[in-house]
Formats: C-alpha cells, sequence, structure tokens
C-alpha cells in the first residue's frame, strides 16, 4: 500500500512537470494548454510521457519531446516520450486557458469548424486578436509556422496570425 | 513476418517516395516564389510532405526489422532503388507546372488517406489521420492558383495549358495497382482504387471547370516510377537530395 502511494504521488508530480513544458515556437502556451499531452504513466519505475504532434512536418516536435525528457529528468525521473498518433491531435483539444493565451498574444485562436476543401476562396470569419472587429482579410494560409495563417484587419490594419482549425 | 508484411514494406515506400521528391520539388522554391506569402506556403507545404515521408520511412523500416533507419531509405538508395511516381520528380518549371503538380498529387491523396484512415493498419491510418487534413490545405491552395491562372490573363491561361499539356500524361500512375498494392488492398490496409478515382476526376473537373480549362485525352501516359525506371531530371535531383549524407556519411544534426 505504501509504494503504491508513494507511486501515486510520484506519477502526479511527473505528470504536472510534463505538463507544463512550454511550447518552443509559441512560448507562451504548456504542452496542457495546446492538448498535446496524451498521458503520463509509470511503469518498472519508468515515466512514459505519450505526445501527440501538431503537424506531421512540425519542426517543434522533436523539440518538444525532447524538453519533455529533459524536464522529466532533472526532476529526478527516469523518463521516455512515446509518441501517439491515434487519434489525431486537433485545436478542439485547446483548453479554454490556451485560446486566452493565443488571444492575449496577438494571436486570433482557431475555429471551431474546418471548411470544406473542395470549396475555393472560402471565407473563414476570424476576429482580430487587437480590436475584435470580424472584418479582417486572409492574406495567406500558410505563415511562420505550420499551424498559422496570415490575416489582416481592415478596421485597425493590423496583421496577424491566426491559428489554423485543424 | 506476417504474409503480405513484404508487401506493406513495399507500398509504404512507394508512397514515402512519393511525398518526399514531391516536397523536395516544392522546398527548391524557398527563396525564389513569385511573391513572400508563396515563398512561405511552398516550404510550408514541403515541410508537410517531408514530415509525412519521415513517418513512413520509419515505420517501413520498423517493418523490415533490419536495424535501418527513415535516414537510410531517404538518403542511401540509389536512383532505381526509388519507387516514387514519375509526376512527382517532373521539375517546377514554372509556377503553373508547380501548382498544377500539387494539385494532381493532393486530389489523389485527400480520398486515399481517407480509406487509409478507416483502414485495418493502425500505424498508417494514425499517419493518414495526420496527413488528411493537411493535403486537404493544399488541395485547396493549388486549386486557388489553377483558376486564377486558367481563367486569369492570355499569358497565364496559356501557361496552365502547357502544365497540363506537359503533366496529364502523368497522372494515370498515381492509380496504378500493382501486385503490392493489390495485396494491400485485400488486407484492408488501403482503399480500392475504383472510388479514388472517381473522387480524383470529381475534383479536377470541378476545378479545371472554374479554371476554364479542359481535362485533356492521353495519347501517351507515362509511367515507370514504380519499377524504379526513372526520368533524366531524378539523377539531378537525387544529387542534390543526397549531397550531404554522401559527403559527410553518418552526418547528424
Amino acid at each position: 500500500m505504501v509504494v503504491n502511494n508513494i507511486e501515486a504521488i510520484d506519477l502526479e508530480a511527473a505528470r504536472a512537470v510534463a505538463i507544463n513544458v512550454c511550447d518552443p515556437e509559441l512560448p507562451f502556451l504548456t504542452l496542457g494548454d495546446l492538448g498535446i499531452l496524451r498521458s503520463v504513466e509509470l511503469h518498472n519505475n519508468t515515466v512514459i510521457a505519450k505526445v501527440s504532434p501538431t503537424y506531421s512536418g512540425c519542426p517543434a516536435l522533436d523539440v518538444i519531446e525532447k524538453s519533455v525528457r529533459d524536464a522529466l529528468t532533472q526532476a529526478g525521473f527516469n523518463a521516455r516520450v512515446e509518441r501517439i498518433m491515434t487519434p489525431p491531435w486537433t485545436t478542439d483539444w485547446i483548453t479554454a486557458e490556451g485560446r486566452r493565451k493565443l488571444e492575449a498574444n496577438g494571436i486570433a485562436p482557431p475555429g471551431k469548424t474546418q471548411t470544406d476543401k473542395n470549396i475555393l476562396f472560402a471565407k473563414t470569419a476570424v476576429s482580430c486578436p487587437q480590436c475584435k472587429s470580424e472584418n479582417t482579410i486572409k492574406i495567406s494560409e500558410f505563415g511562420s509556422t505550420p499551424c498559422k495563417a496570415q490575416y489582416q484587419c481592415n478596421d485597425c490594419s493590423e496583421p496577424f496570425d491566426y491559428f489554423k482549425c485543424h | 513476418m506476417p504474409a503480405n508484411t513484404e508487401q506493406l514494406i513495399e507500398v509504404v515506400v512507394q508512397i514515402a517516395d512519393d511525398h518526399l521528391i514531391l516536397g523536395h520539388r516544392l522546398s527548391e522554391w524557398c527563396g525564389h516564389a513569385p511573391m513572400l506569402e508563396e515563398d512561405l506556403s511552398m516550404p510550408n507545404m514541403a515541410l508537410d510532405l517531408v514530415g509525412q515521408s519521415r513517418a513512413l520511412y520509419s515505420y517501413a523500416a520498423q517493418l523490415e526489422s533490419k536495424g535501418h533507419s527513415e535516414d537510410d531509405f531517404a538518403y542511401l538508395r540509389k536512383d532505381r532503388e526509388y519507387t516514387n511516381c514519375l509526376l512527382v520528380e517532373r521539375p517546377n518549371t514554372d509556377f503553373a507546372h508547380t501548382m498544377l503538380k500539387q494539385f494532381y498529387f493532393a486530389a489523389f491523396m485527400h480520398p486515399f488517406w481517407q480509406g487509409v484512415k478507416n483502414g485495418t493498419d493502425n500505424t498508417l491510418s494514425g499517419i493518414a489521420g495526420k496527413a488528411e487534413k493537411e493535403i486537404g490545405y493544399h488541395i485547396r491552395h493549388a486549386g486557388e492558383w489553377i483558376v486564377r491562372l486558367g481563367d486569369g490573363t492570355d499569358e497565364s491561361a496559356e501557361r496552365m495549358n502547357d502544365a497540363i499539356e506537359a503533366l496529364h500524361p502523368y497522372t494515370g500512375e498515381l492509380l496504378e495497382v500493382d501486385e503490392a498494392r493489390q495485396s494491400c488492398i485485400v488486407s484492408g490496409a488501403i482503399p480500392e482504387i475504383a472510388p479514388i478515382q472517381t473522387q480524383w476526376n470529381a475534383t479536377i473537373n470541378n476545378v479545371f471547370t472554374q479554371a476554364k480549362l479542359t481535362v485533356p485525352e492521353i495519347d501517351y501516359p507515362q509511367q515507370g516510377g514504380r519499377a524504379g525506371n526513372h526520368t533524366e531530371d531524378f539523377g539531378f535531383l537525387l544529387t542534390e537530395l543526397q549531397y550531404m549524407q554522401r559527403t559527410y556519411p553518418g552526418a547528424q544534426w
């Protein structure tokens, strides 16, 4: 029983460490905010953190996995990170807190539904993170990282990133 | 080793090669695109494709269990050992060629990944779940350019038509089913081809109609990539792709 208690406490501590690791490209977001930490388990004295990639080619992926391993090792755990593909990560897993932080940092949070890929020139309603106007225009479907598109606000003229619905 | 593992590896490598080579072709535009937004979008899409190829090569290496890594597949094979379809290795030429090549490929991969996602192979299904969403952006991005150019100026329409004439003969290979693919269709890892062909035709027709372009009849279909018979341009591509690993064997970063 005593052993089980210690394990439970350890697991809670390990989870707290892993979930608070920050994304290297959006450093104001934790893995918990992004919803990419799928689980933290303890097997034979080794902590196994399971992480889902956001995009297949996201260069941050390797850095994130290394950061989680390093953070857990630094906290005194034997740690391993596993990549989980199924079910695929979706922007619906970004928490309310994550969405708030995105907007506070000038990035419009993702919409709730994906637009049909066969409809060309479709418009996605995106609010300006600065002045909240919905009178915005898409500049490019692709931006500085795979997860973002570029928009501009027609009212306050601010160019901004939009976190794509995925 | 289950009965059709060899065929599964063959198909996984075919798909991985398609993605790596098309991704590499797109990456050649980095710094050369006609406008800044496109200079961002093409490397972004290249990243999707190369990322997908990494996952596929890693899976092939795992199935093969000979101690190879994704890098051995990507960098250390000879030209005849690559089994990508010829379409993806065609030179970028001008922007119209590049967008059309992307469009033909994405219009095939989108329904293909949807089928794989619901298929019997769990690892492929996971890769497909991500890739399906990513390739959706590629269809729309390229499709919009085809409409802009096809229904644009006389000059842009002429270039779009040149691209169709040059590339359409290569599209048949995308839909080809060889023995290895047939085995994977039977095991349920990849989908039946007929519904994919129907969707591919519908996607092409839809965009070509909006772009005021015509789907041509093919007199001489081009194929051979799946058997390792590549076009002359492929050697030049591979020389650049493999340069680092050939010059500094085992280099990592």
